[in-house]
């Protein structure tokens, strides 16, 4: 697999990324300057957490205005693998790429910890490795993670198994307990209709080597490295 | 131009000795900007002048220590080639005027004090003192202090790992904000402050310079103001996005050969960073204050360089380089600005508009600035409380459940779950437990840390609490696994001018050094704040000690909850029931009496070997210190960390029960091991008391008869106080 990440001044997970996809792809990924226009071939485009910007005006918003974007949304037209994890969702969200919002946290607090999270769909490049219905844990870090969409996006989401995980307690339930930060029906990732870009808000690179105290994260970069090696 | 009267004098903090000296040295009067630069330099907080003959005392060398105090961190040798880079300071004042940017200011300067030397922050941690809970403005500092460390540590991407947070009325009126960074660095790389090479030319980077934070340090005058309406006498306001980038930029510019020497700016802006900077070198400096960066026009000489804006860096560079720098700061669209020259002169001159509006030399204002020997008279002892002094409570088990859910050991999950405390990839263990642990990047190693202080033993005998602060940090970084190599202090005390309080800062000093020499653990920086007062009444006297240690490797790492169920569990160290000042005294008889435990430095370093090396050879995966509230809330720390109930059979000793539960005799370990009969004949053979107390095991922490609690109703007792408070 060839991978690339994208860096915009204020991104802080972007090393963590490239340390996660680099164990399982056996190399570095591109790290891709956000002035750039053009980045190499690649098969994975990673939007990584962060505060692009500051998040000043509203998280990810100046991002998406980046030259690199431009570039990102034409690789994920054109069918390219894009994953956006925390800040990275919401760039993806405000360039378009993925419907909806991500609002402040319900309870107006940053919120760092682990959480449990139901796959909703094995049906993507992203989750295959999971089962449908199992509960994984991965960590949280955000202040702006509290997905909204209208009925009707919503509705085509969860039509068209476009939701790709909930949170949910650690027998599988996706109730408000479990609900860390007021997420419209527990939605905690979504798919686009291509089902070729994910937007996350947790981390699967931070919990995917053992001593950080877990590896459900991993799978997912795994399964990733093994869908572009056939 | 304003007139020197005797009131701008003292409305600069500037006591008639102090003016006497710097006619002196001028050989004239000062003008305004150049008094200003007086006053800031020979204040408290930059000069150090009631502190420095004391701190001087403190043992500040090991064979591990490069860099030992004056310098912008300490820093110590982590093996491999690489550094570890740490401070901790004081933001106390700002924080409780103005909670949010006061704390997020202490974090950012503390933060640029690392990677102004080279070094990448890999951790933060934090020491927090509030009021009592139910003083009208504690849930205010607490909501927003704790968002602002949170909102600059998260935003710039690094972790917030560990630290304290306790509450005492003491602290009503003046709240503590001890911010400490950890920062790692090649020991081939690193950056200092000392300005060398005349003609080299100094660099002005990162934020523009406002009017924010002028009169940090001194009042203005009534006559100033008529010369200038626009002082605003504000807290600073932080930008961790801005700072993010001078982190980068500066690292960036760091893997060149560009830089000779680099310093941020931080109290006192562009006026100590300058000084400092020249001393250090023995150079002069022309700085042409038309070109620093300006956020506001119309800025005056004085406003410059008393301004105190944030996520500013000042670096002198080879000539020739200016290019190559100007273009890695540009690319992190950050200001860069040549704004002056080195001279051979040993002045400082400053020009504006093309006229010199002011003329210093540098070595007399940097180095002689006033040192007193403030009178000082010790503090009088607190008299011993034998165990018969304190009568059995009739409830042993509503006891630990009152002590668990306090507001110094409840659970602090509320806060640092607002931290984000994983970012970077490397912290193996989160907080909550004694230390916190982040691996070295790429490495096997870790580096263990904690930040530790017990304020009612300082007030009860500054001299063992100064012992016992040192000695509870190394003992936290043991019980991790780590080998403590050094440690930073953050002092904060009253008025030095009473000495009362004079005594207990020279108390706290002596007793730190004491414990200093005999763990090998020197300090190698730190910050004191004074005047923590309100109303003429201190503070409890505090000295947070922020320690560091290496693990050889993580996978050897401890932590404290119990994993397994069958496995004994061994007491190290002596316990004799000292209640004297202790948690169980203030919080169940509310008698905050009594000496403090004295710590046994022998004994300290003895048990603490041998636990360290049980860790290290993987005998032991649990362990931690015995603190706050003693055996009963170890336990109960151990079993809801864990999840895992214990059984504690008792003691067979004379003491009274809760004097051997709650008791705060220092030195002390809980291990749980799978074979604890081979242990304790290991502890007799090294000479350190050890005994088996229990088994772990079950839902529920019991001790003998007197107790029984379900560790799922001590879980909620103890994660439920702070969200409560703060609800």
């Amino acid at each position: 697999m060839r991978a690339a990440v994208i860096v915009f001044p204020g991104s802080n997970c972007d090393r963590d990324v490239m340390v996660a996809l680099q164990q399982s792809m056996g190399r570095a990924p591109h790290m891709v300057w956000h002035r750039e226009t053009g980045m190499p071939e690649v098969d994975l485009i990673v939007v990584p957490g962060g505060f692009s910007y500051g998040d000043y005006l509203r998280s990810g918003a100046m991002a998406a205005h980046s030259p690199i974007m431009k570039e990102v949304v034409r690789r994920a037209n054109a069918g390219v693998a894009v994953l956006g994890i925390c800040n990275g969702f919401q760039i993806l969200t405000e360039a378009g790429l993925l419907p909806g919002v991500l609002m402040r946290n319900a309870g107006l607090k940053f919120i760092c910890r682990d959480v449990g999270l139901r796959v909703e769909t094995a049906d993507s490049l992203f989750t295959r490795p999971y089962r449908k219905g199992q509960v994984v844990r991965f960590p949280i870090a955000h202040n702006d993670g509290n997905y909204f969409a209208d009925e009707a996006t919503l509705k085509r989401l969860e039509d068209g198994d476009r939701i790709a995980f909930r949170y949910a307690s650690s027998d599988g339930k996706t109730d408000a307990a479990a609900n860390p930060n007021g997420s419209l029906r527990n939605i905690a990732g979504i798919l686009n209709e291509r089902r070729n870009v994910l937007g996350l808000m947790p981390h699967p690179e931070r919990l995917a080597d053992p001593e950080l105290g877990g590896t459900d994260g991993r799978p997912m970069f795994d399964g990733l490295v093994k869908a572009f090696a056939a | 131009m304003t007139e020197i009267t005797p009131k701008v004098i003292k409305d600069h903090g500037l006591s008639d000795a102090e003016y006497q000296t710097i006619l002196r040295i001028l050989g004239r009067e000062p003008n305004l900007t150049e008094l200003g630069i007086f006053s800031v330099m020979w204040s408290e907080h930059c000069s150090y002048k009631s502190s420095k003959k004391w701190l001087k005392t403190l043992p500040t060398k090991a064979p591990w220590v490069i860099c030992g105090p004056g310098e912008n961190a300490g820093i110590i040798d982590i093996g491999d080639g690489q550094a570890c880079i740490f401070k901790m300071e004081s933001h106390n004042h700002p924080s409780y005027i103005e909670p949010y940017q006061g704390a997020t200011t202490g974090v950012g300067g503390i933060l640029r004090d690392i990677f102004t030397m080279g070094a990448r922050p890999v951790a933060n941690l934090n020491a927090l003192h509030f009021g009592a809970p139910d003083h009208p403005k504690t849930r205010h500092l607490v909501s927003g202090v704790v968002a602002g460390i949170a909102g600059y540590g998260n935003c710039m991407g690094i972790p917030t790992v560990g630290g304290e947070c306790d509450f005492h009325p003491s602290y009503n009126g003046n709240i503590l904000v001890n911010a400490m960074t950890v920062g790692v660095a090649d020991t081939a790389k690193i950056f200092y402050s000392a300005a060398t090479g005349a003609g080299n030319p100094l660099v002005y980077v990162g934020s523009k310079t406002g009017r924010d934070g002028i009169h940090g340090a001194t009042m203005a005058s009534a006559e100033f103001n008529e010369d200038s309406e626009e002082k605003r006498p504000t807290v600073q306001v932080g930008d961790p996005f801005t700072e993010k980038l001078v982190l980068e930029a500066c690292l960036e510019l760091m893997q060149t050969d560009c830089i000779i020497a680099i310093q941020d700016m931080g109290a006192a802006g562009l006026t100590c960073s300058t000084f400092e900077m020249a001393s250090n070198g023995g150079v002069g400096v022309e700085l042409n204050l038309d070109k620093v960066p300006q956020r506001e026009t119309g800025m005056t000489p004085y406003e410059m360089m008393l301004s105190e804006s944030q996520e500013r860096m000042l670096m002198v560079l080879r000539p020739g380089t200016e290019e190559t720098a100007r273009r890695i700061f540009e690319k992190w669209e950050l200001e860069f600005s040549v704004c002056g020259v080195l001279t051979d002169t040993g002045r400082m001159v400053l020009t504006k508009d093309g006229k010199v509006v002011g003329d210093l030399p540098i070595d007399p204002l940097a180095k002689a600035s006033p040192e007193y020997d403030r009178p000082w008279t010790p503090s009088p002892k607190a008299p011993y409380v034998a165990v018969e002094d304190v009568k059995a409570p009739n409830d042993l088990g509503q006891v630990l459940k009152t002590l668990v859910g306090s507001p110094t050991i409840a659970s602090k999950r509320w806060i640092w779950e607002q931290y984000d405390h994983m970012v970077m990839g490397d912290t193996v263990q989160r907080p909550g437990g004694d230390a916190a642990v982040v691996r070295v990047h790429g490495t096997r190693k870790g580096l263990a840390m904690t930040s530790d202080c017990t304020p009612r033993y300082c007030q009860a005998d500054p001299f063992e609490g100064g012992k016992q602060a040192v000695a509870e940090a190394w003992r936290n970084i043991t019980a991790s696994g780590g080998l403590p190599l050094a440690i930073t202090d953050c002092m904060n005390f009253g008025n030095p001018e009473k000495p009362k309080i004079m005594g207990q800062f020279v108390g706290c000093i002596r007793g730190m050094s004491e414990a200093c020499l005999a763990l090998e653990f020197p300090v190698v920086s730190g910050n004191v704040s004074f005047y923590n007062e309100t109303q003429g009444e201190g503070i409890q006297p505090t000295p947070s000690i922020g320690g560091v240690g290496v693990l050889k490797d993580v996978a050897s790492m401890a932590t404290v909850a119990f994993r397994t169920a069958g496995q004994g569990i061994v007491l190290v160290g002596e316990t004799r029931g000292h209640l004297g000042s202790s948690l169980y005294l203030r919080t169940v008889e509310g008698r905050e009496e009594g000496a403090p435990p004295p710590v046994d430095l022998a004994a300290e370093r003895r048990n603490g070997d041998f636990v360290r090396d049980l860790i290290a050879n993987g005998l032991v995966k649990t362990c931690h210190d015995l603190a706050d509230g003693g055996l009963g809330v170890a336990l109960a720390e151990m079993c809801m960390a864990g999840g895992i109930g214990a059984t504690v059979y008792g003691h067979d000793g004379g003491l009274p029960l809760h004097a051997w539960l709650f008791g705060e005799d220092q030195a002390r370990y809980l291990v749980a091991v799978d074979n604890p009969e081979a242990m304790v004949a290991e502890a007799v053979r090294a000479g350190v008391p050890a005994a088996i107390i229990g088994v772990t095991g079950g839902d529920c922490l019991t001790v003998g008869e007197s107790l029984s609690i379900p560790v799922a109703e001590l879980r909620g007792i103890h994660e439920g106080w702070l969200p409560k408070l703060m609800a």
